[in-house]
């Protein structure tokens, strides 16, 4: 089987969903003759028809909205933000509506919010954020955003197929990056679960999406320059988080480090410490730390942007600090 | 009860009506009205757990749009649609329960007032306060029609209040877009809490807006049911022939506050006293019902008595319903968990001490 990216992985999950069930099926602006800002639902209205991949007007809210009215009727939207960065747009109708639907009316809302999300590009403040912890405290809501090619066909899967709304992050820095052999369509990776990306005994570093292979970088250096044993957990779920793997790696290695590109105040770090604070307060040999993004707007220059991002440098020192803690 | 069934008769004129039908507009109406006025007393009693929102004057929108609808059709209302919602099948009982915030409410003690829906059966869909939200929500109900080829329609309700909002742009637009089978009633009452339609918008008729996404706009007497209903049905009619979106603008004025908590400083003096005197919607309707379809005031009285001994069973029956279970609100907000835990505190903390698993010594451990 040939290789695929983490673009064509994303296209696959969607598209043997579509195959698999025909009440899947796509909104978003530019998605179908164009095949979408990134090219992730290329070819897919050719194959399904203008009524299962459908161009919108500029209206997250629109569409977002009209997802959860579709998904009421039994349908199974999948709606694309061009960029993740205008999910802000539908904050409000996925907030109040989506997320309260079950709960305060009893209606199935089952949709995904998908888009390109994440910096190292060049974006700029508006085409590189990271927006996801401003609905980790949504309950309602989902969140998965994974790392590595056969997690986002495995989670775009799971994710269509759940009963609930979920945002699916996917990395635009990824998306032609990495590639790998694909499981094949009955491949699946459950929503909550997180995934040890590199086993190790000394210190743990808790990360998703980009910064996993960075925090992967990271870990190489440790071992060879300093005999440091680094393990990297992948959450590839962010709600709900995997409390059993996060307390796991912590009694193994009793030193953890969090990662992460969103900005450092409001993080899902913050929760994360908060957790391993809770429930495996005893087990830390050093305080948790966090490295992740400045407090700023992401800016344009790549001088600006790499000062601002956490880069595998970053990680390599905080790593060497709370080892010698 | 009236039957209540809403189908339209098949005639030459689709939006004649037979006098049964006639009839049971004026049963909604009544119904609508006599049991706000019970929710009124329950208020006063302190019996509402929440605020209480008033139709008094509306009515003629709620039913005479609603009753255009078929049971396969959803209905999307608003605060002041009550109304429409008892068309479609909600009761009395449920409307009072709902208040009074009972365990076996239709939100189990959720949600407040009329926020409530069934799309299994009746077809109507639960409100949420940010308004104009539910358009985008119908657009999405109503192409999902399309894409299914169903001959269903869909009807969303906005204020004039909401024709301001985003949503309501971006879901019009959308379904205009689309073409979904969907009617956008804009009732404007003139008041959205204590604004007035002048300092809403600066267009004459609220109509005109539909120009602007390439659909028909119409106005109506939102205060004569029967116009509003034929009004309505047009609009019905042509989504469920595919041909798309209409808007149509009910002209009404909402005679209560914003809530019962209001006393309406805001009004103009006189305003209140010269709608509720001259352009009462059951007032009209009933001075239509007996003097040209000369229906007797006999009858019309028996109607009243009727809906009295309706309200006051589901009165009583609310009243006796139990409050909610305190823990069923942790179920329900995802299919999967289907319950949430209850936060260590609320266990017990010495429970959850003893179940925290302890080391005998600090950080690194043997083994």
């Amino acid at each position: 089987m040939a290789e695929a990216t983490y673009l064509e992985a994303i296209r696959q999950g969607l598209s043997e969903e579509m195959e698999r069930d025909p009440d899947v099926f796509l909104m978003g602006e530019d998605i179908g003759a164009y095949g979408g800002a990134f090219k992730v639902t290329e070819g897919l209205q050719a194959r399904f028809g203008e009524g299962r991949v459908i161009d919108t007007p500029i209206s997250e809210t629109g569409f977002v909205g009209a997802a959860a009215g579709a998904a009421h009727m039994g349908m199974r939207p999948v709606c694309e933000m061009q960029f993740i960065d205008f999910v802000s747009c539908a904050y409000s109708i996925l907030t109040n509506y989506v997320a309260t639907a079950r709960y305060r009316a009893f209606l199935p809302c089952p949709m995904v919010v998908r888009g390109p999300s994440g910096g190292y590009v060049r974006g700029g403040p508006f085409h590189s954020q990271n927006p996801e912890a401003a609905f980790l405290h949504t309950p309602g809501l989902k969140i998965v955003y994974p790392a590595t090619a056969s997690d986002a066909k495995g989670l775009i899967k799971s994710a269509i197929r759940d009963d609930d709304c979920v945002l699916f992050f996917e990395h635009k820095y990824l998306y032609r990056r990495i590639k790998e052999e694909l499981p094949g369509a009955d491949h699946v990776v459950p929503i909550g679960k997180a995934r040890v990306a590199r086993e190790g005994k000394d210190l743990s570093i808790v990360t998703y999406a980009a910064t996993v292979w960075k925090a992967l970088e990271a870990a190489e250096q440790l071992a060879t320059e300093d005999g440091l044993s680094v393990e990297v957990l992948d959450l590839r779920s962010l709600l709900p988080l995997d409390d059993e793997a996060i307390v796991a790696t912590v009694k193994k290695t009793n030193r953890v480090l969090i990662v992460h590109e969103d900005t450092v105040t409001g993080g899902i770090a913050g929760e994360i410490t908060a957790r391993v604070n809770e429930l495996a307060f005893e087990w830390l040999d050093a305080p948790v730390r966090r490295v992740a993004a400045h407090d700023v707007p992401l800016p344009y220059a790549p001088q600006l942007e790499d000062f601002v991002l956490p880069q595998t440098g970053d990680i390599v020192r905080a790593a060497r600090w709370m080892a010698r803690y | 009860m009236a039957a209540s069934s809403a189908t339209a008769p098949s005639r030459a004129d689709p939006t004649e009506l037979t006098r049964d039908q006639l009839l049971e507009l004026y049963y909604w109406m009544r119904l609508t009205r006599s049991l706000e006025e019970r929710l009124v007393n329950l208020y006063r009693q302190t019996k509402v757990v929440g605020g209480l929102f008033r139709s008094l004057g509306q009515e003629a929108c709620a039913v005479g749009s609603a009753y255009a609808l078929r049971r396969e059709d959803v209905l999307s209302p608003l605060i002041r649609n009550l109304g429409s919602m008892l068309v479609k099948g909600a009761t009395p009982l449920e409307v009072l329960r709902q208040y009074m915030a009972k365990g076996d409410s239709p939100t189990r003690g959720r949600e407040l007032n009329i926020h409530f829906g069934d799309v299994d059966d009746r077809n109507f869909i639960g409100q949420i306060s940010h308004l104009g939200d539910m358009v985008p929500v119908m657009a999405g109900v109503t192409l999902s029609f399309k894409l299914r080829r169903q001959p269903r329609v869909g009807l969303v309700y906005v204020g004039d209040g909401a024709t301001s909002t985003g949503a309501f742009h971006e879901g019009i637009n959308l379904a205009a877009v689309q073409r979904c089978p969907l009617v956008v009633v804009v009732e404007n009452n003139r008041y959205a809490y204590s604004t007035p339609i002048g300092r809403q918008c600066a267009a004459e008729r609220l109509a005109d807006k539909a120009a602007g996404y390439g659909i028909p706009g119409v106005r109506a007497d939102g205060n004569d049911v029967v116009e509003v209903y034929r009004t309505t049905k047009a609009a019905v009619d042509r989504a469920r022939r595919g041909e798309g979106v209409s808007l149509v603008e009910l002209m009404t004025y909402r005679r209560k506050g914003h809530a019962e908590h209001d006393n309406q400083s805001y009004v103009p003096a006189g305003e209140l006293e010269r709608w509720a005197r001259e352009n009462d919607p059951l007032d009209r309707y009933a001075a239509v019902l007996t003097g040209r379809e000369g229906v007797p005031a006999a009858e019309l009285a028996a109607i009243d008595a009727r809906i009295g001994q309706e309200i006051d069973r589901a009165t009583d029956a609310a009243e006796a319903s139990p409050p909610p279970e305190p823990r069923d609100c942790l179920s329900g907000v995802y299919a999967d968990p289907a319950v949430m835990p209850a936060l260590w505190y609320r266990e017990g903390i010495q429970s959850a001490v003893e179940r925290h698993e302890r080391p005998a010594s600090w950080g690194t451990h043997d083994g």
